[in-house]
C-alpha cells in the first residue's frame, strides 16, 4: 500500500525543440508567459504530412498538456480554446489518414475475427522483439527502451481516460486491468515505476519526457493514437481496440525481450519489467476480451467497427515504428533523432 | 464466450470465482497461494490470476500464452503443434 521508496519530485518536462513551422508556432505560443500571451495562431495546412515529424510533435505537445504539462507553461493552457482548435485540425488529418490507410479498411466490424488474428503466434516473424531476442545489441536495446519511455513512463494513463466512458461490467473489468497496471495497490510495482527502474538499470535517464527530442514521429504517433482515442468519447471503441492490441500481443513479445535482456547480461531490474508483462498481460488478454470487449459490444454493438479500427490502426503504427527501427539498425545507425552515447557513429561500423 | 464475470471484484461472503476458458488458462479471482506438486508455494497478489492448464507455460504455474496456435506468415493454416513446454529458444 505504501511505497518503500521516497517519492520522487514531480517535475514537468521541458518543452521540446520544434521540427517545422507547425510545432514551432505551437511551442513559441506555449512559451509566452501568462501576461503577454494571446491565442496561439496555428494554421494547419491541409497538405501537412499527417505522420510527419512536425504534426506529430505538435499534436504530442497538445496532448501532453493533459498529462504532466511542460515546465514554464501555465496549467490553464490545457483548456485554451485556440490550442483546442489547432489540436482538432491536426486530429482530423491524423484520423483521416489512419482510416484511409489501415490494412483491410476501416469499415469492417467482425471483432472476433480481428482478435483471432492477434491470438496466433507467427513462427517466422521479423519484428523488433524477434530481432532483439536473436541478435540485438545492447545499444539497440537501450534505444528501444529510450523510445518506449514516451509511453511507458505514463503507462496506462491514456487508457484511464476511457474508464468514465464505459458502463457496468466493461468499466469494472477495465478498472481491474488498470489497477494491475498501477501496481495493484503497491506503488513500487506500478508498471511505469518498473519501467523507470529498467531505464536506470540500463543507465538511461528515467526522468519523464527526457527522450522527447530523440523520439521520431513513428514513436510519437503511437502515443498520439492512444491520447486521441482516450480523450475523445466518440473514439472509446477505438481506444478499447488499441488497448486490446497491446494486451493481446504483449506476452510473447515481452518473453522475447526477457531473453534479450538475459542474453545481454542486463541487471535484474532490466529483466523484471518485461518478465512482469509476460505474466500480467496473459491475464489482461483474457480480461480485456471477456471482461471489457464482450460486455461493451453487447451493450453498444455499434462500437464494433471502431474496435476493429483501433486494432488495425495500432497495428499500422506499430509496423511503421518496427520498420524504422529495423532499417536503422540493419544499416548500423541510430533510430533516434539524437543518438545515445554508445550508438555507432559510422554507418556499418557494427560487426 | 462464458457468462462469467472475471472482473476480480466479489463480495467476501461469495464463493471464489473460477473461470475456465476454452483453450487458455484458468482464471482465479483474488490473491491466491498455489501449492505446486513438489509442495512449494507460489503467491499471486493480482486481482485475477491466470493459471496454466495446458502445461505448455514456461512460467508455471502461471499462463504465459504458450497455448496459442503458431502459424507461418503467409500461410493461413494453423500449425498442428503448439509451443512445446521446453522449447525455450522459440523462433
Amino acid at each position: 500500500m505504501l511505497s518503500r521508496n521516497p517519492p520522487r519530485p514531480v517535475e514537468p518536462p521541458r518543452l521540446p525543440h520544434a521540427r517545422g513551422p507547425l510545432s514551432a508556432a505551437l511551442i513559441d505560443g506555449l512559451r509566452l508567459d501568462a501576461l503577454r500571451r494571446g491565442p496561439v495562431v496555428l494554421p494547419v495546412p491541409e497538405d501537412c504530412d499527417p505522420y510527419g515529424e512536425d504534426l506529430q510533435l505538435a499534436l504530442y505537445c497538445c496532448y501532453e498538456l493533459h498529462y504532466r504539462g511542460f515546465a514554464g507553461v501555465p496549467e490553464d493552457r490545457e483548456w485554451d480554446p485556440s490550442l483546442l482548435t489547432a489540436r482538432a485540425a491536426m486530429e482530423r488529418l491524423f484520423l483521416a489518414a489512419l482510416r484511409a490507410d489501415v490494412p483491410g479498411g476501416a469499415e469492417d466490424d467482425d471483432v472476433d475475427a480481428e482478435l483471432a488474428t492477434l491470438l496466433v503466434e507467427p513462427i517466422d516473424a521479423a519484428g523488433v522483439s524477434h530481432h532483439l531476442h536473436r541478435e540485438g545489441e545492447l545499444w539497440q536495446v537501450r534505444e528501444y527502451v529510450a523510445l518506449r519511455s514516451l509511453y511507458h513512463l505514463k503507462e496506462a494513463d491514456p487508457q484511464a481516460f476511457v474508464i468514465a466512458r464505459l458502463e457496468g461490467p466493461a468499466k469494472a473489468a477495465m478498472v481491474t486491468i488498470e489497477h494491475d497496471e498501477y501496481g495493484a495497490g503497491d506503488p513500487d510495482r506500478m508498471h511505469a515505476r518498473l519501467f523507470a527502474d529498467m531505464m536506470d538499470a540500463l543507465e538511461l535517464r528515467s526522468a519523464y519526457g527526457h527522450y522527447l527530442d530523440a523520439a521520431p514521429a513513428e514513436v510519437l504517433a503511437e502515443v498520439n493514437l492512444m491520447s486521441m482515442c482516450g480523450l475523445h468519447r466518440g473514439l472509446r471503441g477505438a481506444l478499447v481496440g488499441q488497448f486490446a492490441t497491446v494486451e493481446l500481443t504483449s506476452s510473447p513479445g515481452s518473453d522475447r525481450l526477457v531473453k534479450a535482456m538475459r542474453r545481454l547480461d542486463a541487471r535484474p531490474a532490466a529483466v523484471e519489467f518485461y518478465a512482469e508483462h509476460v505474466e500480467a498481460d496473459a491475464v489482461h488478454e483474457q480480461l480485456v476480451r471477456r471482461g471489457v470487449i464482450a460486455p461493451m459490444l453487447a451493450a453498444e454493438p455499434a462500437l464494433a467497427r471502431d474496435v476493429v479500427f483501433g486494432i488495425r490502426a495500432s497495428g499500422l503504427l506499430a509496423d511503421r515504428l518496427s520498420a524504422l527501427l529495423l532499417q536503422s539498425w540493419a544499416a548500423g545507425r541510430t533510430a533516434l533523432r539524437c543518438p545515445l552515447a554508445d550508438a555507432p557513429v559510422l554507418v556499418g561500423s557494427t560487426p | 464466450m462464458p457468462e462469467a464475470r472475471p472482473s476480480g471484484g466479489q463480495r467476501p461472503e461469495s464463493p471464489r470465482e473460477i473461470v475456465l476458458t476454452d483453450d487458455g488458462p484458468m482464471l482465479v479471482s483474488g490473491p491466491v497461494e498455489i501449492v505446486l506438486p513438489d509442495g512449494s508455494r507460489v503467491r499471486s497478489d493480482r486481482p485475477v490470476t491466470a493459471l496454466c492448464v495446458c502445461k505448455r507455460s514456461r512460467r508455471q504455474p502461471f499462463c504465459d500464452t504458450s497455448h496459442r496456435c503458431r502459424v507461418r506468415i503467409g500461410d493461413s493454416t494453423e500449425e498442428e503443434d503448439r509451443a512445446q513446454p521446453e522449447s525455450a529458444s522459440t523462433r
